[in-house]
């Protein structure tokens, strides 16, 4: 069965173990991270759709500081290059490169997530809670969800590190490696739409 | 973007985010990625700051950045080309842009369309 698809592809049979075993694994991520887009686009439509519902509450305009989302900005952007070197130093089996790339991708990851953290901390202290209005619902739900995938891609960088550390480049790290640089690519992409369509769009008009 | 070799093509199945199933890019990749990012990324903070320009063309001015910004990202960090061995990637990819543009566009034409039979006056805010 898995023989007929590999011909099917043209794959030569003798590759087929282990470095095939990494092509599959990554064609299966990257259609989880597509679905994970679509998650997203749903979110955003709810935005859109409600974003001017402020139930005489805050604004985005008097409630959003672009400074701060300027600085999660560049933390996020300058993270997923690192990152890309963490894969680079990955290619030339370069330990040390590799650790010191994923370590500021990780503490660039972690001060965005503070901030963002800070943000909802400052904003539920405002009254300007998700509870206050069907805006504050669909930004809450929105940037929440994001976050929350931040915060998951840095528990998953955690292990990485850890395991890096114990098994050196082996087969399953190095795939995994590459699985954790496609999803961090795609959160900062996701990002953008997020600092554009909310923070600016919400703070222009 | 580098060619890809003879010998990739003989592989067939190309994930991507690597170029030739081996590698993950180069640095000057990386590099033209991340200066072309910043500059984007500054040109729309300041587009949302700036009193030059009428409000709908500062939406249409982010607008139009961050789907380039969003281009950068596939190309430089993401590797996403349109080589014949990325073939299914880009079909996926197309599918997923497909079902997200519907979903993003047909709920906010329902919506307005729900919107503007529910309140004559369309767009007035509701009054305490």
């Amino acid at each position: 069965m898995l023989q007929s698809v590999l011909d099917a592809h043209h794959i030569p049979a003798p590759h087929a173990a282990a470095s095939e075993r990494r092509g599959m694994t990554g064609f299966g991520f990257y259609l989880y991270l597509l679905s994970d887009c679509v998650l997203f686009a749903t979110l955003f439509a709810a935005f859109a759709v409600l974003h001017r519902s402020v139930a005489d509450g805050p604004t985005g305009q008097q409630l959003f500081d672009l400074r701060n989302a300027f600085i999660e900005t560049a933390c996020l952007l300058t993270s997923s290059v690192t990152c890309g070197m963490a894969m680079l130093a990955c290619d030339r089996r370069d330990t040390r490169a590799a650790f010191g790339a994923l370590a500021v991708t990780f503490l660039l990851g972690l001060v965005f997530l503070s901030m963002e953290l800070k943000e909802f901390a400052r904003m539920v202290s405002e009254g300007a809670g998700p509870s206050r209005s069907a805006f504050l619902s669909a930004f809450f739900t929105l940037v929440g969800t994001h976050g929350m995938h931040v915060t998951a891609g840095l528990v998953w960088l955690g292990v990485i590190v850890v395991q890096l550390r114990r098994k050196g480049f082996s087969e399953g790290v190095v795939r995994r490696m590459f699985c954790f640089s496609l999803f961090w690519h795609v959160i900062d992409v996701v990002w953008i739409a997020v600092f554009s369509f909310v923070y600016l769009i919400g703070s222009a008009s | 973007m580098t060619q890809p070799s003879h010998a990739s093509l003989e592989s067939a199945r190309v994930t991507p985010g690597t170029h030739d199933g081996q590698r993950h890019g180069s640095l000057r990749g990386y590099l033209v990625g991340y200066v072309v990012a910043v500059v984007l990324t500054t040109a729309s903070f300041l587009a949302a700051q700036t009193d030059a320009l009428t409000p709908s063309s500062v939406v249409a001015a982010i607008t139009v950045l961050a789907i380039a910004q969003m281009l950068v990202h596939l190309i430089f960090f993401l590797h996403i080309s349109t080589s014949p061995h990325q073939r299914t990637n880009i079909l996926a990819f197309a599918v997923t842009l497909l079902i997200v543009s519907m979903i993003v566009a047909g709920s906010l034409w329902i919506m307005a369309h729900l919107e503007s039979n529910m309140m004559p006056g369309g767009q007035m805010p509701m009054q305490p």
